[in-house]
């Protein structure tokens, strides 16, 4: 088991490398630069840069470098120093901007998380011990559905069926008179009011998705010799059943979990520029509007790394759960 | 058990048909199968609609997408009616009446039940160029009337036709989805094949490369690359590039199949007898071995169409994809991006809808597809 | 359909009467047991021969309850006896009730073909076994985890402290099936019920697990089922055989009478299609003409008529023979039961 998740381990190792190099290189991609941009927006404001006050921010920011030795000098501010550099667009250090966007990115997501699992395990059960029962139909129009709908539609739909129907403020994540009250009972059950869009958007998606994953790997199981075994021991149908076939079939669940992730930060991202959320979602947009390199390449970067590293986690809950694995 | 297992070959088992079965050609059993599968049958009569509509948009619409009505902003649905009074009259629609409420200053549209505009088939109206060539005023319907227009969809912020603009719109988004498929295609045959066909140290690679790629949330990913592209670049070149940018991250799911059927298909014996036959290995791959995972492939490929849809429909709806004038269901929905609007106007969502059922019907086909893949199984 | 209602003998143990079993498929329904009746007495071991498809695994899974969803239990009788002076009417039992769970494990234990797929890949061999001691034994970890050594050291597993924590994967196919006997037997059933349990082995490992079902027998004094396609692990190891034929047993009797003076012109035809010791060499082994057929027609009268050599027209075609009874507790399901012309084997 060690060996196997030092393999995996290491395998990450050079992901992470061609991950940030892929960051860096994507804002690098654009023709001009932060300069540019920057001097375009002084346009509009009726302010001009002259050639010479270019080439000088260019020379201050290293926009001259070759892109390898920009590349290292990024990354190893990040790593040793933890300093991602510096938003030209806020003016600020791009480590005090992303961070608690960050937090809540990674919050909402594992919510969602939990959600889709609390509902997808018990429900691809349900359906797979009915099959073409009346609700593994049902289950089934839903799991179309959720596949069908992109994100930002249904965000869209239940923002203004929240709206409409139901007179709710929506969109943010806390109604404006809360924003700055210190916490009480009321902001929470404004926070939940407001959160449950967001979850809701991000679990539908998943869980349609891993409804049909699990209804697929228990019709599996179930036919196994192994689930004979167990009846012809005495155990009840339930005990069979959870004690059994979900326990393997569970196992490409667990799989899964790491892709998940990419999964629910690229739905997370455009939920939150539609419902307006203080994550990640709307703060990368504006900057890879305005080509704010370092803003949005940390960003991309950042991302990048959870899914690296969830799936490095969904490898080692995969060992722990499947001696195949453990032991190979 | 093996009587359990005992399963007769067609379902409908007429004896004479019986023996049709054995000596169709595998193409025919195919289609038997997916014929079987009723959703996947009305899906694809939808989309073969759909996409004749699409390409025909010019005509079947009734205006042109950048037509603007000052006097006919967000403009609701026109229901079309058969019965006026009771009295059989063809199909019609009613005459709008605009008002202005006095208090808020909103424009507010109102059905004038007394004036009935009936639709007229092949109606002269603004002049286009039919397929972009033959220029031409016939439109397949209208209605006949100065100031009144048929919009059956409502309008939008401009007064724009909204069924129009969803018509021609299919043209960009289906495109986009089949050419962005037919990129990937490219890629993921390619590199499928490569990797599944020698297997070793090449396989290990490319099986790392789409791992990379996976790892990266696609989302922000297609952000960057679009956010790239300049703002002033032709519509028709971004519209290219971003469907290369869709497909650049969309080939890893038909390589993994291509790769997955080649390493089957590597150790099924009639291939080993063709190279002791001495055939060569182009000849054994292309002869040999593709012809025998081509209906997985087009299965794959419906599979990714609506992945590639989505994905332009998310990047145009964040402006970062297309962006007017050029018409995408993603450009579209960039209208209904506020809450105001949609209450205002929740028949801006109707190129959601679109995509819906799109994006349905391609699942449906696909999942209808994949069974049929393999004739000779379950 | 005449049910046997006659009490059941002292020295009996299980008992099947007139039993049948229906699978309701889209191109019809399959009579894969067709009035099968057999009985095994205590510490008996009977061999159930016959082809694929015979019904003698459907049979089994009848006595277990343990029918897929499709089968339809259409009739018939099957008792047991647990213990002695208690009996048990298994085919009146709710399916999946607790009674029948506490037969099934608690009273009836059983092993199946594949030893690679029978046991949970997910879970150790002590954690399984230790599962179904705590289950019907009511005993707590500590115990069970005793109870399980004790069992894995019976079926001559080596080292069976450290094999309770080993996981399917990691034994090979004859080590697995011992693991798989060793958990049916984990609480003393009265009934072992063997489902081709070596033919997924190879032939050595198939000798290994036979001796080792003996001398299993012969120390705890369980009756077997033994289901095997093969005459020669019958003559191995069974008291008494019955040979069945599409869903139907052709003939039973003790394993001398079966192979000496075969009553039924199908087992005759079996046995010829072994070859034997000491035969003589020139001949050419004899096969079954035809195949079987086609479940969902079977043959009108006696199923076996289209490729039996003896076939009376006009009477094996139309009618279905009873049962002849002959001394020694053999029977026969043939018009010309007793009546075949003599025959070397």
């Amino acid at each position: 088991m060690v060996g196997y998740i030092t393999k995996r381990a290491l395998w990450a190792i050079p992901t992470l490398v061609f991950v940030s190099f892929i960051s860096f290189v994507i804002i690098q991609l654009p023709p001009g630069d932060y300069i540019t941009a920057y001097a375009a927006q002084l346009r509009h404001g009726g302010e001009y840069l002259t050639e010479a006050q270019e080439a000088a921010m260019r020379q201050q920011y290293g926009l001259n470098d070759p892109i390898l030795v920009q590349y290292w000098r990024w990354i190893s501010n990040i790593l040793f120093r933890g300093d991602f550099g510096h938003s030209l667009e806020w003016n600020a250090p791009v480590s005090s901007l992303i961070w608690e966007r960050l937090g809540l990115t990674l919050a909402i997501s594992t919510l969602s998380m939990v959600f889709t699992w609390i509902i997808a395990i018990p429900v691809g059960v349900y359906a797979a011990t009915r099959q073409y029962s009346l609700f593994d139909y049902l289950f089934t129009v839903f799991g179309f559905l959720g596949k069908g709908i992109p994100d930002f539609l249904l965000a869209l739909i239940l923002m203004w069926l929240g709206f409409t129907w139901l007179n709710m403020d929506v969109g943010g994540l806390l109604s404006p008179r809360y924003e700055s009250a210190p916490w009480t009972f009321d902001k929470v059950l404004n926070l939940l009011s407001h959160l449950w869009i967001p979850v809701v958007v991000l679990a539908t998606g998943g869980a349609a998705g891993l409804i049909r994953v699990m209804r697929a790997n228990m019709l599996d199981e179930m036919g196994k010799p192994y689930v004979e075994t167990a009846y012809a021991q005495g155990l009840s149908e339930r005990q069979v059943v959870w004690g059994y076939p979900v326990r393997v079939a569970l196992n490409p669940f667990i799989s899964t979990v790491g892709w998940a992730l990419p999964a629910l930060f690229s739905g997370d991202v455009i939920t939150a520029v539609v419902l307006n959320l203080p994550t990640t979602g709307p703060l990368l947009l504006q900057a890879l509007k305005m080509q704010d390199m370092y803003l949005a390449g940390s960003f991309i970067l950042i991302l990048s790394v959870f899914t690296v590293v969830g799936t490095l986690v969904s490898d080692v809950l995969l060992a722990w759960s499947d001696p195949r694995i453990r032991y190979a | 058990m093996a009587i359990e297992t005992l399963e007769a070959p067609a379902t409908e088992a007429a004896p004479g048909r019986e023996e049709q079965l054995y000596t169709a050609k595998p193409w025919t059993l195919i289609w038997w199968r997916f014929r079987q599968h009723r959703l996947a049958v009305a899906s694809l009569v939808f989309l073969v609609l759909l996409c004749v509509a699409a390409i025909f948009a010019d005509f079947i619409s009734p205006y042109t997408p950048s037509s603007i009505d000052r006097l006919n902003t967000f403009s609701p649905p026109r229901a079309v009616h058969l019965f006026h009074e009771g009295a059989f009259k063809g199909p019609f629609v009613y005459a709008l009446k605009r008002t202005r409420d006095p208090e808020t200053a909103r424009v507010t549209y109102e059905a004038d039940r007394e004036e009935i505009l009936p639709i007229r088939l092949f109606v002269h109206g603004e002049p286009y160029r039919f397929l972009g060539l033959v220029p031409t005023d016939l439109h397949l319907f209208g209605v006949d009337h100065r100031r009144q227009r048929i919009n059956l969809l409502g309008t939008d912020s401009l007064g724009r036709d909204l069924f129009t603009r969803l018509l021609y719109g299919a043209r960009v988004t289906l495109s986009a989805g089949l050419v962005g498929v037919a990129f990937s295609f490219v890629i993921g045959l390619a590199l499928g094949a490569v990797s599944g066909y020698y297997g070793g140290w090449l396989d290990a690679g490319i099986q790392r490369l789409m791992e990379f790629i996976r790892s990266i949330p696609t989302i922000p990913l297609w952000m960057g690359l679009a956010a790239a592209l300049p703002i002033a670049w032709d519509p028709l070149f971004v519209y290219v590039l971003i469907t290369i940018i869709l497909s650049l991250i969309g080939w890893t799911h038909l390589a993994r199949v291509v790769r997955g059927r080649f390493f089957s298909l590597k150790t099924e014996d009639y291939v080993l007898a063709a190279r002791l036959a001495g055939a060569s290995e182009y000849r054994v791959i292309t002869k040999h071995m593709l012809p025998a995972m081509t209906s997985y492939i087009i299965a794959a490929m419906t599979l990714a169409v609506p992945e590639m849809i989505l994905g332009e429909t998310a990047l145009s709806f964040l402006g970062l994809g297309l962006r007017p004038p050029v018409v995408s269901w993603g450009v579209l929905l960039q209208e209904a991006q506020n809450l105001r609007t949609i209450s205002l106007a929740p028949w801006l969502l109707a190129p959601g809808a679109a995509v819906v059922l799109v994006v349905l019907s391609f699942n449906f086909m696909g999942d209808g597809l994949r069974d049929a893949a393999d004739p000779y199984g379950r | 359909m005449s049910v046997n209602t006659t009490p059941m003998p002292p020295e009996r143990l299980l008992q099947l009467d007139d039993v049948h079993v229906h699978f309701s498929m889209r191109e019809g329904l399959v009579r894969a047991v067709n009035g099968v009746s057999y009985h095994v007495d205590r510490g008996e071991v009977l061999g159930i021969v016959g082809e694929s498809g015979s019904g003698k695994s459907v049979t089994a899974r009848a006595i277990m309850r343990l029918l897929s969803k499709n089968a339809i239990e259409a009739g018939g009788r099957i008792r047991f006896r647990p213990e002695p002076g208690k009996e048990v009417e298994i085919s009146s039992l709710p399916r999946d009730g607790r009674q029948v769970r506490e037969l099934r494990g608690g009273h009836i234990g059983m092993i199946f073909q594949e030893p690679m797929t029978a046991l949970s890949p997910v879970h150790s061999i002590g954690t399984q076994i230790m599962r179904t001691v705590m289950l019907h034994r009511r005993v707590g970890k500590e115990a069970a985890r005793a109870r399980a050594i004790e069992l894995l050291e019976r079926v001559q597993l080596p080292k069976p402290t450290e094999m309770i924590e080993r996981y399917p994967h990691q034994l090979s196919g004859g080590m697995r099936q011992r693991a798989m006997i060793a958990l049916a037997l984990s609480c003393d059933p009265a009934l072992l019920i063997a489902d081709e349990p070596t033919t997924a082995l190879d032939v050595t490992t198939e000798a290994q697990i036979l001796e080792l079902l003996k001398s299993l027998q012969a120390e705890m004094g369980m009756a077997i089922v033994f289901i095997t396609h093969n005459f020669g692990v019958v003559a191995d190891i069974a008291d008494r055989v019955a040979v069945m034929y599409l869903g139907r047993i052709a003939e039973t009797g003790s394993v001398d009478d079966i192979f000496y003076q075969p009553k039924h012109p199908y087992t005759r035809a079996l046995l010829q299609s072994i070859p034997r010791l000491g035969q003589a060499p020139v001949r050419r082994l004899k096969t079954i003409p035809g195949m079987v057929p086609d479940p969902f027609n079977a043959p009108a009268g006696c199923a076996f008529h289209p490729r039996c050599a003896y076939a009376v027209p006009g009477r094996c075609d139309t009618l279905v023979p009873e049962v002849s009874l002959f001394p020694g507790d053999q029977s026969a399901r043939c018009h010309l039961a007793g009546e075949l012309p003599e025959e070397a084997l």
